[in-house]
């Protein structure tokens, strides 16, 4: 796992095969005490207890194609390996919720990675969930709603190629700070 | 830079070009993003087939799917021809080779047999 993306992604992609309308991803960082929070939130179909309790587990997976399901144990070792915590939250036909804390400032912590394409990829996966973004380092925030994209948009795709690639450059400008 | 202004010229573009597009495309272009898909670098694959359908007009769509099952022949696209339902399966998928497969497959009907499942497997 190169990066904090590729962690998120596979959390992305459980919310979206879990039928989820509405995903909110907010990743923030404060140094003032070295803390990379990221929560995950969805309103999909939710787990029961016993599956929620062994979520972490690399043989769990509702998946029929392979039997291990390693997006959540690949999360859990890496909380595990830098003094970091991993809560997830589970109603059945409800939602899930996860969140992550990590120190931000940590060797065994890979860089964050291109979080416009991890939307990018996570829009075109299903065009119809409608995703925020909600990016916080100190005082910068950053707000990115795919719902505030598709009316600007109207009867055209948010999933063109040309607009999935603008969105990918508009988010990572915006974690910069850049956008107009 | 870009801002939100940007969204209506191209809203207008697109707009234009779905009146001359057919709307049925032949191809379906699909990319494996399961955990190992991922791991193995499907990323940049899918990265650069959207950049590609971006800047050029393919007879395709490109799509993703989970797990296929095939963990050890990741990243792998399949390509559906949605003409006569046949499948190709292209496997150890680069950058380089997705462009290759749009500009062969997609654009010539030229199956690059060399990068299919069926010749790794022989
Ligand atoms: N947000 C979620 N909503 C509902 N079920 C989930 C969610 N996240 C994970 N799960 C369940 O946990 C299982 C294990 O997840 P994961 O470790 O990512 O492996 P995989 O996705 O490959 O099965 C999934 O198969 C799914 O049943
Ligand atoms: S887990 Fe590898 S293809 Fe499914
Ligand atoms: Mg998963």
């Amino acid at each position: 796992m190169q990066d904090i993306a590729m962690y998120i992604i596979e959390i992305l992609m459980n919310s979206i095969y879990a039928n989820s309308n509405n995903i909110i991803c907010h990743i923030e960082i404060k140094t003032s005490i070295n803390q990379l929070l990221i929560i995950i939130e969805d309103d999909g179909k939710g787990m029961n207890d016993e599956l929620l309790a062994n979520v972490t587990n690399p043989f769990t997976t509702t998946r029929k194609t392979r039997k291990i399901g390693l997006g959540v144990a690949f999360l859990q070792h890496l909380c595990d390996q830098c003094n970091g915590d991993l809560t997830i939250k589970s109603k059945e036909n409800i939602g899930t919720i996860t969140v992550v804390k990590l120190p931000y400032d940590h060797w065994d912590i890979p860089p964050l990675g291109n979080i416009g394409q991890m939307m990018m990829f996570c829009i075109q996966a299903n065009a119809d969930i409608d995703f925020i973004l909600q990016y916080i380092k100190d005082e910068h925030t950053f707000f990115f709603d795919t719902k505030l994209i598709k009316q600007e948009l109207g009867e055209v795709n948010i999933d063109e190629p040309d607009i999935l690639l603008w969105i990918k450059e508009y988010i990572n400008q915006g974690i910069k700070g850049e956008n107009l | 830079m870009k801002s939100l202004e940007d969204l209506k010229k191209m809203r207008e573009k697109a707009l234009k070009k779905v009146e001359m597009r057919d709307v049925n495309k032949k191809y379906r272009v699909v990319v494996g993003m399961a955990t190992c898909g991922i791991a193995a670098g499907a990323r940049p694959v899918l990265n650069k087939l959207i950049e590609e359908l971006g800047n050029n007009d393919y007879p395709c769509i490109v799509t993703q799917t989970g797990c296929i099952g095939l963990c050890a022949y990741e990243p792998i696209v399949e390509v559906f021809n949605q003409e006569d339902q046949t499948k190709t399966t292209y496997v150890h998928v680069t950058p380089e080779k997705a462009v290759s497969i749009l500009q062969n497959h997609i654009l010539k009907d030229r199956i690059l047999t060399e990068f299919t499942i069926d010749s790794y497997q022989k």
